[in-house]
């Protein structure tokens, strides 16, 4: 059910007042079945980009992205998405229907939408708020029910780019722990875009970091720390300590 | 204001022919709703401003949805319209007596042609205001161009939609009465005004004005007011 991911001499090149940008450099990497990638780096090295080419909403303008050894075929593949912005939920359907949507695509009878729909909101610990619609959730609510609606079709890969940004302090930790809960649940392939190394660190079986302007990957670091991780433990600090200085930043 | 009005014409300034007391208007109000003249009028005012403005709301949600969605079609009208939209309505009321000379029909047309061009632009400002974060989501999880479309950018654009809607049916029915004074209609709210100031009728003229305010306040609370607390405010995408 899982895919995998490969990322083969990607390069994006795109075209701004009669000035071309190499946004993304010749960037490969594959992503196991199941493994949890972290794409880790500053603003502007096109981590966002590198989604959006997995996800298939932008074409790489050299080199190709494979989901499951296949060539991905436009907006049709095998994925769930969860974006940083709070205002991605339907406004218009509760936190169930939200959920429905993809199974709805697939022509999911009503019953058996519900019932799925219903088990994957008690997965983000939203089983209560069903009925509720999405301007009545706080902002990491909502962002869970994001994440419940890309793995309620069963997508082969899941990717996620800053989807805890723009929470406070205290609410990210708890999403954080619920991300590392669900991925252990359902062993997803997951690509999660982020900025900030601890996340980085405590979410992935490895992390590509990337350097930017232009965007290209600069290291790979496998962690097998055991999970759930301690962010206070030595191995952890001595993880992210490592990552800094691949970021020149210690 | 009942207080002033009252008060100017105690004070004896002007005849009361011209000027007459809020007893008397109330008096003439309940004979005419009586004697059903009243109502005769605002059915037939009724009667054309549903049918103008169901042609505007279907015509200008169409039209407007199809500039939102489909580009040349944007490039083609979005100067026509925004040509168009300004211009108010009544200014074509001689033009469409020459074409279609008088009565029900060129009435319901002027008012259908004046009112969708409001609808029109507001339909259209509507789906470009559909976020991408939306659209992009809807990709994401397998939804095809049409899904996208029914599921995603018409509940999307609502709340535009029916602001759109509402100032519409506000601007029908302003050009409405209007219309019908030029239009020599046989029977309506406007014709009533028109006709009573031959005969100095100012009690009719004032009562007449009086219910078309009341059926504009009916239609905006009982009609759009429960529409968008059924939906957008429900959604929190429009505060009630």
């Amino acid at each position: 059910m899982a895919k995998r991911i490969d990322l083969r001499h990607v390069t994006l090149r795109y075209i701004t007042d009669s000035r071309e940008v190499l946004a993304v450099d010749d960037v490969s990497f594959t992503v196991a079945e199941s493994e949890f990638l972290c794409l880790l780096g500053p603003s502007g090295c096109g981590k966002t980009t590198i989604m959006n080419m997995i996800a298939g909403f932008l074409a790489p303008t050299k080199g190709d992205v494979l989901i499951g050894g296949a060539d991905l075929d436009g907006t049709k593949h095998d994925r769930g998405v969860v974006f940083q912005d709070f205002s991605q939920l339907f406004p218009w359907r509760t936190a169930r229907r939200n959920v429905e949507f993809g199974l709805e695509m697939r022509n999911v009878p009503a019953a058996e939408r519900k019932r799925t729909a219903l088990e994957f909101l008690r997965l983000v610990g939203l089983a209560d708020f069903a009925d509720v619609y999405p301007h009545q959730l706080s902002g990491g609510m909502q962002q869970r029910v994001a994440i419940a609606r890309a793995i309620a079709y069963s997508p082969g890969v899941l990717l996620m780019d800053e989807p805890f940004a723009a929470l406070d302090a205290m609410t990210r930790d708890e999403m954080q722990r619920l991300v590392n809960d669900v991925w252990q649940e359902t062993k997803k392939t997951v690509v999660y875009v982020t900025h900030n190394v601890a996340e980085a660190v405590y979410l992935g079986d490895r992390v590509v970091v990337l350097d930017a302007h232009p965007g290209r990957v600069k290291a790979e670091i496998a962690l097998d720390l055991p999970r759930p991780r301690d962010p206070l433990s030595a191995p952890f600090v001595d993880a992210q300590r490592r990552i800094l200085s691949q970021l020149g930043m210690h | 204001m009942a207080i002033a009005w009252q008060a100017a014409v105690w004070s004896g300034t002007f005849p009361a022919k011209l000027f007459p007391s809020l007893a008397t208007v109330a008096d003439t109000f309940v004979r005419l709703t009586l004697n059903g003249t009243m109502l005769v009028a605002a059915a037939a005012t009724l009667f054309r401003l549903l049918f103008g403005f169901l042609l505007a709301a279907v015509a200008g949600i169409v039209i407007g949805l199809l500039m939102g969605r489909v580009q040349w079609i944007e490039d083609a009208l979005l100067p026509i319209v925004s040509f168009m939209y300004p211009i108010p309505g009544i200014a074509y009321a001689p033009l469409f007596v020459l074409w279609f000379g008088l009565g029900d029909v060129p009435a319901i047309l002027l008012v259908a042609a004046a009112t969708s061009f409001t609808v029109i632009i507001n339909t259209w400002k509507g789906v470009k205001s559909v976020k991408a974060v939306w659209i992009r989501s809807a990709q994401a999880m397998g939804a095809s161009e049409r899904a996208i479309f029914a599921k995603v950018v018409l509940p999307g654009a609502l709340p535009y939609v029916l602001t759109g809607l509402r100032l519409g049916l506000a601007s029908a029915w302003r050009i409405l009465v209007a219309v019908e004074m030029l239009m020599s209609v046989t029977r309506g709210l406007g014709w009533l005004i028109f006709g009573s100031q031959q005969f100095l009728n100012t009690d009719v003229m004032l009562a007449t004005i009086a219910v078309i305010g009341i059926v504009g306040m009916l239609l905006e609370r009982q009609v759009f007011v429960r529409l968008e607390r059924a939906t957008v405010v429900r959604w929190g995408m429009m505060s009630s």
